[in-house]
């Protein structure tokens, strides 16, 4: 009950919030009445109508996003040709780009992990490369790929890959380095083979840890994409966002950042409903 | 420029035209009325069908003395019994069959592209029976890499970049070639609003300006301005190379006091109350190249067809969008989100030359922007002196050889020759900078002429 009133309440607040927002933001927006001298109107014609009214061009107004985001959304697949298609098709694009960039760093890095976390040898070894290529922003991977691959497709998924291996490396060689020494000594002990062993017991137990290495690199992976296609251009909501950049609409650019975050959101719902499934009571 | 040898009328010296136009005065009505595509085919046949008659009569005299005797209509008939003149005039029209006919062509969305980009939805790419696709492409840096890795089989550049790339300057040395200049003029100097009353370069101090790209004619004539004005533009003002789209945006917030860029921008920021236009380029040199279309000299030589199809297209192109009266159709249809995504009055103004200037004004200058394909060797020069004159370019350069390998004023000339248009004469061009004349046969005269300079 206590619980329920509380999700009420959270929820009616984070209304208040959203309320309060568009509010100031509408009010903030408002268009003023028409200030500067007096233009000619063939000049008026020719401008925008905040220039000819000697202003700039102001932000849009919440009501111009709402329609923005409702003719988006009323035709989300169109192709008018191959540099204008419709928003659904662009966040396919970068969907399946982010998909497999991050399974391929899945598929190194947790095989990978596993080798780093079961030897400290290996693990020290490793490490200070780890550390040094973390941090690169994936902006400045993308010149070098650019160069040395030769291929925009492919440059984009390896900047995805590069970016979202690192989270996925460290949680899982964590996860198995940090496996309970008794619950080894047990298997030792019942002379369960080294494969049986990593399988059985090191696997299910580092699997919470690995499954939170790929959430936090699957959000890497969503944010790095739309740089990346920013860069590259061609397809995918980041090319979308530039597009629109390119045109200075505003209300385009904040249809797609709210798109950008919903998708980002389903993402990380999507893999914290996996890693419930494979964590475990102690 | 586009003169029909066939036509008695047709003056062959180059004097220009009343209009303002690169064509002599007797050619004018021509040229500004009829359709290109109607006009075309009436041309290449007229190439074939002098092309056979020289082959089957190669001492002109007995041409001449059995037209006399038989009569054009009965010659040609004769002629055509035995050799299939239809059937070449098609073959002509076509070229061979292009290797490859998917094409990927790379562009920018600035009004400089606007042959590559209208001969998409205008059809001149597949009147040559090329399927080719036009791709945006986020920046110059981005569309040099496309183009070196070969996703892109031709591509818009600045016209410097191809004689950096074969240089080496600024990527690895890759040969490039430039068969055709996109447009002349086109550009101009935005300040923010704020400078209303800076209208003088000399009180430019301190100021942050943006060009779009280090290898551009943008960069140079920024550079060639305030330095006339005794700013070294290293020192004294500071440039820095900005996407074009991203010009206004950081004009508005303030980030930046003005840029010499490619419109839309100059024009946009106009639109947008946030920005006037101090100077067009054409005021500092009227004439002067900005844009091109580039191929590697390995797709040339591998697919001579597809390149001599492609090159055809644009030449085409080109000279449609030369035509005023044909502007205000082209505004429309590079408009749209798939090409310059822009609002159409603005584009409209940059084309047809009637523009808001930013103070309240209306201008009007038809030659804002003008197309022009011919790949001057001159212009070449020129900008290898400036990539000299500001460090770029290190060493000795041998300026005409660079120039004639890479802007193939001989291949536009043949080509134009086979499409029935008359190439101009390629040593006869004056280049006058800023009141300064330029001449290509002493390049390193020129850059010591220069009081600021890095070299």
């Amino acid at each position: 009950m206590l619980k329920n009133s509380l999700g009420l309440r959270a929820g009616l607040l984070s209304v208040l919030i959203f309320v309060a927002i568009v509010g100031i933001w509408q009010v903030a927006t408002m268009p003023t009445a028409a200030s500067g001298p007096a233009m000619d109107p063939e000049y008026a014609k020719l401008v925008g109508a905040a220039a000819a009214a000697g202003s700039k061009s102001a932000m849009p107004t919440p009501a111009d996003i709402g329609a923005t985001i409702w003719k988006h959304l009323a035709d989300p697949f169109y192709v008018r040709g191959s540099n204008d298609k419709g928003i659904g098709i662009q966040l396919a694009y970068s969907l399946g780009r982010v998909l497999l960039g991050f399974g391929l760093a899945a598929v190194v890095a947790i095989p990978l992990g596993f080798l780093i976390g079961m030897s400290p040898l290996v693990y020290r070894a490793l490490d200070p490369f780890i550390q040094i290529l973390k941090p690169v922003s994936p902006l400045a991977w993308m010149p070098l790929a650019l160069y040395t691959i030769k291929d925009s497709a492919i440059s984009s998924i390896f900047v995805i890959f590069i970016c979202s291996i690192w989270p996925m490396l460290i949680n899982t060689a964590f996860g198995v380095g940090s496996v309970r020494k008794e619950w080894l000594n047990v298997a030792r002990t019942l002379e369960v083979g080294p494969f049986r062993t990593a399988f059985k017991v090191i696997l299910p137990a580092a699997a919470p840890t690995i499954m939170t290495g790929m959430r936090i690199s699957v959000g890497i992976a969503w944010l790095v994409i739309v740089a990346a296609e920013m860069l590259v251009g061609g397809t995918g909501i980041g090319y979308f966002v530039w597009n629109e950049w390119n045109n200075l609409s505003i209300a385009n650019i904040v249809t797609a950042i709210l798109l950008i975050g919903l998708v980002g959101l389903l993402l990380d719902q999507g893999l914290a409903y996996l890693a419930k499934l494979v964590t475990y009571p102690e | 420029m586009f003169k029909d040898p066939f036509d008695p009328k047709a003056l062959l010296g180059r004097g220009g035209c009343s209009c303002g136009g690169n064509h002599a005065q007797a050619d004018h009505a021509r040229l500004t009325a009829a359709a290109v595509p109607a006009g075309e085919e009436d041309r290449w046949n007229r190439v074939v069908d002098a092309a056979v008659l020289r082959a089957v009569f190669p001492v002109d005299a007995q041409r001449r003395q059995f037209l006399k005797t038989v009569g054009a209509a009965t010659a040609m008939a004769a002629i055509s019994s035995v050799l299939p003149l239809g059937a070449a005039r098609e073959a002509f029209a076509q070229g061979g069959a292009p290797e490859k006919k998917d094409l990927k062509v790379g562009f920018i969305p600035i009004t400089c592209a606007t042959p590559i980009i209208m001969a998409h939805p205008m059809g001149f790419y597949s009147k040559q029976g090329l399927n080719v696709e036009v791709v945006k492409t986020a920046g110059w840096a981005v569309i040099r890499d496309k183009s070196l890795a070969r996703e892109y089989d031709a591509s818009h550049m600045l016209s410097p970049m191809p004689l950096a790339i074969s240089l080496g300057v600024g990527s690895n040395p890759v040969p490039w070639t430039m068969p055709a200049i996109e447009n002349i003029n086109g550009q101009a100097i935005t300040l923010a609003n704020k400078h209303k009353d800076k209208r003088n370069p000399k009180d430019w101090k301190g100021f942050r300006f943006a060009v779009p790209f280090d290898y551009s004619m943008h960069n140079y004539l920024l550079r060639y301005y305030v330095a006339e004005a005794g700013l070294d533009p290293d020192k004294d003002i500071s440039i820095r190379s900005v996407p074009p789209p991203e010009m206004v945006a950081n004009l508005r917030a303030d980030n930046i006091d003005g840029y010499l860029g490619p419109d839309p921008f100059n024009q946009r920021a106009v639109f947008d109350g946030i920005g006037f236009i101090h100077l067009l380029t054409k005021e500092l040199w009227d004439g002067h190249p900005c844009c091109a279309f580039t191929v590697s000299k390995e797709f040339a030589t591998q697919n001579p067809n597809s390149y001599r199809a492609l090159l055809k297209a644009i030449i085409d192109a080109t000279a449609y969008a030369h035509k005023q009266e044909n502007r205000k159709e082209i505004a429309k249809a590079i408009a749209p989100a798939n090409y310059l995504n822009q609002p159409e009055t603005v584009l409209e103004q940059i084309l047809t030359g009637t523009y808001a200037d930013g103070l309240g004004g209306v201008k009007k200058d038809p030659n804002r922007i003008d197309f022009d394909p011919f790949p001057w060797n001159q212009f070449a020069i020129w900008i290898m002196t400036q990539m000299k004159r500001w460090g770029q370019l290190k060493g000795d350069v041998d300026y005409a050889k660079v120039a004639s390998e890479v802007y193939l004023a001989t291949d536009t000339a043949n080509m134009m020759k086979e499409m029935g248009l008359t190439p101009p004469d390629p040593s006869k061009k004056t280049i006058v900078v800023m009141g300064k004349p330029f001449d290509p046969a002493k390049p390193a005269e020129y850059v010591n002429s220069f009081a600021i300079k890095r070299s």
